[in-house]
């Protein structure tokens, strides 16, 4: 991995498809996330890294509200997509995060067959007339997750006897199978080996196509890899946000330069 | 090489070798021996005990399911059963079982005749080896068939429980001293038609699956009416507990907020799952019988009152086997944008299921074998004769239930009905084993395969 090539990548001008603004979170007392202002791209990768407990995953969780599912969790601010408020009394987060999906750290399968997982989303959101359209959303989604040509003579196998790599892009699959505007993804490669993570990262790279990206990692080289954008938290502040090129290599922060550099984290 | 290995440089003084135990190792070695040999004994003292409990059950109960039948030819005379001779069944009715009484007696002493027995008995006393039951069943023939009067059937009848207790080894000469029931020449006879075959002891399915009898009968008593109580009762609780617990579990578990309210909630079932059943009891009687005026007896009303015995135990094991499934599960449903009555019935439900039947079945196995709160709303003590008709008549018609007839028996003086009361503990422990089983077996069958 070259980082020093990081610099020369192209950077074109995008839509903003998701403004945080002031967004604070408390979990009870504790206060995980303060004052965050970021604005994601659309088309484009944003990583988001920082030591662990720095808040990476409490704020991408605020982007699909799956905090609501937390009783003492309380989030104040706006965040809107495509300028439209998600935590607005009038929105359902449950169509919310059919137009912002989400990929697990640890991959999770429902206990059911590979079509089943896949078909899921779609059929709850009734993307599909009939059968037919349905197995195709079904071949599409595993064909663009990469993982059609291994699973496709076993739809009817349980998606939970795959490895974990397998599982993971199942799950991306999954995910994708709802036509999502935004996809967040959770350390998606923490669980997996090194040939698989390079597999899910070049997925990433294309799935940058058709949606903006929003990846947590633990990893510099993955962010590094993957990203154009990126977000450096440390104590629930996102202390700086740039370009992925300008974050590695001239920081403009010192507590970024020394996580970087691994003085912190 | 090898000679190196042979002989390895010894241990450097000061410092212990791998191949002697050490004091403080020997101490832990002993102390772990010890503690093996506590949990053997205990094991050994709890299988001692349940070795002895089968045994005695079995012993003491086998006898209830085997009963001694006379086989007897009887004359079906038209002059004693239709004295007018024109078959109406009106006419046939009003002769009572008194009317058929020298029937039994003539063919009995016909039987001992045929058979060449010398005996100074007389009829009376001869066919008072057969049940009282006799001349019902007799009667209970004819009305099926009055085309029958006026020839010979042979029929089947059950024997007098002295009979029957001597034949099982209960009754013996020296014991009958001062029965006025039976005498040692009745016995010279029953031994004579035992020899001939007349007199047999046989597999009664009518314990099973037959009716309680009043105290003067204890061979014709069966199970099958008081089970039919319990099994309308179980359907109470099934159709009650089952769909209100795991409601009430699925919304405390997965909808309701964690707060005072529900931590109250919580300690509450934790506490009524501890309520001795007895209370329930009372409960029913104030609220059911007196307050809503439900049928006494009734396996409607000892349906509910099992049904509040049985809801804790149902919640709890529902809750565990929700709490057992994943939240990554959860997570991975709400990911996709299904809303949260979705994730739950899609996917968790699904899961928990095998954890839900097993608590069921292990809620409804306790409420079938309890006894306490059955005394309080009269089930027990009723002598069920008739089976019920129908669906409503075997709900609201007064019944006993396993345990409380087990229980009447028990409490009966003749020592026949103390066979039965072991004999219905071997039915009732077969079912409540069978249940368990099942219960294990699901909970095996589909344990986490997430
Ligand atoms: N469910 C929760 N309840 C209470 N505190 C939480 C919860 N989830 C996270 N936190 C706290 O919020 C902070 C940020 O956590 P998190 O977002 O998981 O960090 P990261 O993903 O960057 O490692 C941590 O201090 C953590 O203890
Ligand atoms: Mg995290």
């Amino acid at each position: 991995m070259n980082t020093m090539n990081v610099m020369d990548r192209t950077l074109e001008t995008k839509t903003t498809k998701i403004a945080a603004r002031d967004v604070n979170v408390y979990y009870g007392d504790t206060h995980a996330i303060k004052d965050v202002n970021v604005k994601i791209e659309a088309n484009t990768v944003t990583a988001f890294i920082g030591p662990s407990g720095c808040g990476k995953s409490t704020f991408l969780r605020c982007l699909n509200r799956m905090n609501d599912t937390i009783d003492i969790c309380r989030v104040t601010g706006d965040i809107l997509l495509d300028g439209e408020d998600i935590y607005d009394k009038r929105v359902d987060p449950v169509q919310l995060r059919a137009k912002v999906g989400m990929v697990f750290q640890k991959p999770n399968p429902f206990p059911k067959s590979i079509f089943d997982n896949v078909s899921y989303g779609p059929r709850i959101h009734g993307l599909a007339r009939n059968k037919a359209e349905l197995e195709e959303i079904v071949e599409k989604s595993l064909r663009r997750a990469a993982i059609w040509e291994e699973v496709k003579d076993r739809l009817d196998a349980p998606g939970t006897g795959l490895s974990g790599g397998q599982q993971q892009r199942l799950c991306i699959a999954r995910a994708i199978a709802t036509e999502p505007e935004v996809l967040l993804m959770d350390e998606p490669c923490s669980a997996l080996d090194p040939i698989a993570t390079a597999q899910v990262e070049e997925l990433i790279d294309e799935l940058r196509a058709s949606y903006s990206v929003v990846i947590v990692t633990h990893s510099m080289q993955q962010a590094a890899r993957v990203s154009q954008k990126t977000a450096f938290f440390h104590l629930g502040n996102l202390v700086e946000f740039g370009p992925t090129g300008q974050i590695f290599t001239n920081p403009e922060d010192p507590r970024t330069e020394s996580y970087i550099t691994g003085r912190i984290g | 090489m090898t000679d190196l290995s042979q002989s390895p440089t010894p241990v450097p003084a000061g410092q212990n070798s791998l191949l002697t135990l050490s004091d403080r190792t020997k101490k832990r070695n002993a102390a772990e021996k010890r503690f093996k040999i506590y949990g053997i004994s205990a094991i050994a003292v709890g299988l001692l005990m349940l070795v002895v409990l089968v045994t005695t059950i079995v012993s003491r109960g086998t006898g209830a399911f085997q009963q001694s039948f006379i086989t007897l030819k009887v004359e079906l005379l038209e002059a004693k059963l239709d004295k007018k001779g024109n078959r109406n069944l009106e006419d046939i009715k009003k002769v009572t079982t008194f009317g058929y009484a020298p029937i039994v007696k003539a063919a009995m002493q016909q039987a001992v005749q045929d058979l060449g027995i010398e005996t100074d008995l007389k009829s009376k006393q001869m066919a008072a080896l057969l049940s009282k039951n006799a001349v019902a069943q007799l009667r209970a023939y004819v009305l099926e068939n009055p085309e029958h009067i006026g020839t010979t059937v042979e029929f089947r009848f059950l024997a007098q429980s002295r009979v029957d207790g001597y034949l099982k080894g209960r009754v013996s000469r020296d014991s009958i001293e001062n029965d006025k029931n039976i005498s040692p020449q009745q016995l010279d006879l029953a031994d004579e038609l035992l020899a001939a075959g007349v007199l047999e002891k046989t597999f009664n399915l009518d314990f099973i699956l037959g009716s309680d009898a009043s105290d003067q009968r204890p061979e014709a008593a069966g199970m099958g009416v008081s089970m039919l109580g319990s099994l309308f009762m179980m359907l109470v609780v099934l159709a009650l507990a089952l769909p209100i617990g795991v409601a009430a579990s699925i919304y405390l578990e997965e909808f309701a907020a964690k707060n005072w309210m529900t931590d109250i909630i919580e300690v509450n079932i934790a506490n009524l799952a501890a309520v001795p059943s007895i209370v329930y009891g009372i409960l029913g009687l104030a609220v059911f019988i007196n307050y809503m005026h439900l049928p006494m007896s009734a396996p409607l009303v000892g349906g509910l009152v099992l049904t509040l015995m049985t809801l804790p135990t149902i919640i709890i094991s529902t809750r565990a086997s929700l709490k057992a499934v994943p939240p990554s599960i959860r997570d991975a449903a709400l990911g996709v944008g299904a809303s949260k009555m979705q994730a739950v019935f899609h996917h968790v439900l699904p899961l928990a299921a095998p954890g839900i039947l097993t608590g069921t079945i292990i809620g409804l196995a306790q409420a079938l074998g309890e006894t306490a709160p059955l005394l309080l709303i009269g089930m027990v003590g009723f002598i069920a004769s008739n089976a019920p008709e129908s669906i409503a008549d075997g709900l609201l018609a007064p019944n006993s239930a396993m345990p409380a007839q087990i229980y009447e028996w028990a409490k009966r003086a003749d020592p026949a009905f103390y066979e039965r009361a072991w004999g219905g503990i071997i039915i009732l422990l077969v079912f409540l084993v069978t249940m368990n089983t099942v219960a294990v077996i699901l909970r095996r069958r589909f344990e986490r395969r997430w």
